[in-house]
């Protein structure tokens, strides 16, 4: 794998933009044309931002560890809270579509059977099951995760049975001829020859999840990061909103590198992969 | 070895026995392709034949008809005897496209096929250093089918079948993608294989110097729909030397066969798009 080099120059060009916008909300803010309650100034949002990060108390050696009371902070408990319902919501997500992608991928009737109420289902957006997800469920994580579960399902079986479907016919012509079975044939040679796409589904279904959770925090919870903005309204904290947005921001960023190098981990044997 | 050397059954009976094999693709109302007609074709064991002719002329499709990967509209195929309806491993098959698995190393592909077999660990073990060493390919043994060369892949691809101890390889165009010196290594080295072990080898070309340069016995087909032209017994001596006067009275004749085919497959492109 290659080592990312920071160059000076390339350093410069990424972080001119950001600069600049950050320069000109400072201005403005300083300007004092805005109220600071619709737009906070940036070192405003900062400084709330690393309250948000810091833990309440102060640190107490008989109470817990070091590290542990590192993380104690609010900003902390909303990203456990958030990440881990998109965790628990992929995989379920990810769980249900995998095995029916596969079968609908590898045969013409089960596609043919369950493909029409797919095709309606699927562009229902996750966030138009909120009504029925908490009639259904009630409040908490009940109908938050049922909500993250839908929103990684499409994505991941749309590309699966996409993957199973583009399994270049010569590998299975090949396999045959070296003896493969059914199941030698599905375990070692469909899925390995789909996961490209399969992998690619998982990264979409997972952005999706993140998109999800923070709708569903809002509205069916009471704390994760989603919660935690709409917390902040009500108190008419902009800087707060600000801050927990970024929050957002970064956690995404974190998820989909993660993705991004579980992905090239997978896929290393596959040809488009060697020039990243 | 095994008892397939005798002919069992009807005694006489060639080792892989084609009879009367018609090949018809698509149905009547949008226009039936006849790729082979009435074929009839006995190979011996041990022999290596060459199937001739441009593209079009149908000798990919008796390979893959005798691989068992279709069925026959009309006509038999048996080998040894028993009549071909599946794949199998006792018919190695090796494509121009190499075919290799490209999410496993060199290793596992040429393993593949031996632990479906169920052969024991170490036997494995010892085919696969084995094979590894007489196609040169010991310090590729952990790379990926993506980092080797062409050559590289076809070695791999003919390690992969002889993994297997099929009795017949069966060869689509193995060396069509390849550069000239490359492509006469491994012919050499492909003559070598056979003169050790003995295979019975159809290897499909519509390069009219790799047919005379390899085969015992070169079949030479018509263009659309296939049937056999003539049969060419090339009776030189091996190592065959491309530049001598008998091996050009081969070529020459062959190549009148087979340029008189090619000119009807050209005259049939011209109506096509002439008709377009």
């Amino acid at each position: 794998m290659r080592v990312s080099r920071l160059k000076p120059l390339r350093v410069l060009q990424g972080v001119l933009v950001p600069f600049a916008i950050l320069a000109v909300w400072q201005w403005v803010s300083a300007s004092g044309l805005v109220n600071p309650q619709i737009l906070p100034s940036p070192a405003a949002v900062l400084t709330r931002w690393l309250a948000y990060l810091a833990p309440l108390e102060p640190y107490d050696p008989a109470k817990s560890g070091y590290f542990t009371w590192l993380l104690s902070g609010e900003l902390f408990h909303d990203a456990s809270a958030s990440l881990s319902r998109v965790i628990l919501g992929f995989l379920a997500g990810a769980a249900l579509a995998l095995p029916l992608g596969l079968l609908m991928g590898a045969s013409d009737a089960i596609y043919k059977l369950f493909n029409p109420l797919i095709q309606v289902l699927r562009p229902i957006p996750p966030i138009a099951f909120i009504p029925l997800a908490i009639l259904w469920f009630g409040l908490g994580n009940p109908p938050a995760i049922f909500l993250i579960t839908l929103g990684a399902f499409f994505p991941v079986l749309m590309n699966t049975i996409a993957g199973v479907r583009h399994v270049d016919a010569i590998y299975i012509r090949a396999a045959q001829s070296l003896g493969a079975g059914r199941t030698t044939l599905f375990l070692r040679v469909m899925l390995p020859a789909a996961a490209p796409y399969i992998l690619t589904g998982a990264r979409i279904g997972m952005g999706t999840a993140f998109i999800v959770v923070i709708v569903a925090e809002m509205i069916a919870v009471n704390n994760g990061l989603g919660y935690r903005i709409l917390e902040a309204r009500e108190f008419f904290w902009s800087d707060k909103i600000i801050a927990g947005m970024i929050t957002i921001g970064l956690l995404g960023l974190a998820i989909d590198s993660g993705m991004s190098r579980l992905n090239s981990f997978l896929l290393k044997w596959h040809r488009g992969m060697e020039q990243r | 070895m095994n008892a397939t050397s005798v002919p069992r059954g009807n005694a006489g009976r060639p080792y892989i026995d084609i009879r009367n094999l018609s090949q018809v693709f698509g149905d009547r109302s949008r226009g039936a392709v006849t790729a082979l007609r009435d074929i009839n074709l006995g190979i011996r064991q041990g022999e290596f034949v060459c199937l001739l002719g441009p593209s079009g002329c149908g000798k990919s499709t008796l390979l893959n008809a005798i691989a068992g990967f279709t069925s026959p509209t009309a006509g038999s195929i048996s080998v040894d005897g028993r009549p071909v309806s599946a794949p199998g491993p006792d018919r190695g098959m090796v494509f121009q496209e190499y075919a290799l698995f490209p999410w496993m190393t060199v290793e596992k592909n040429i393993t593949f096929g031996l632990q479906i077999q169920k052969m024991p660990r170490e036997k494995i073990r010892a085919t696969v250093d084995g094979l590894l060493d007489k196609l040169q390919l010991t310090d590729f043994r952990d790379r990926y089918p993506k980092d080797l060369s062409g050559g590289m892949r076809q070695r791999v691809a003919i390690a992969r079948v002889l993994a297997l101890d099929s009795p017949i390889l069966l060869m689509d165009e193995p060396f069509g993608a390849l550069d000239a010196l490359t492509r006469r290594t491994l012919q050499d080295e492909l003559l070598r294989i056979w003169e050790e072990l003995r295979k019975t080898i159809v290897f499909v070309t519509h390069s009219i110097e790799e047919s005379v340069y390899l085969a015992d016995r070169v079949v030479a087909m018509t263009y659309r729909p296939g049937t056999i032209k003539r049969e060419v017994q090339v009776t030189l001596a091996r190592e065959r030397d491309p530049s001598s006067t008998e091996f050009n009275r081969y070529t020459r004749e062959l190549a009148q066969l087979v340029m008189e085919e090619q000119y009807r497959h050209n005259q049939d492109e011209i109506r096509v798009l002439a008709a377009e």
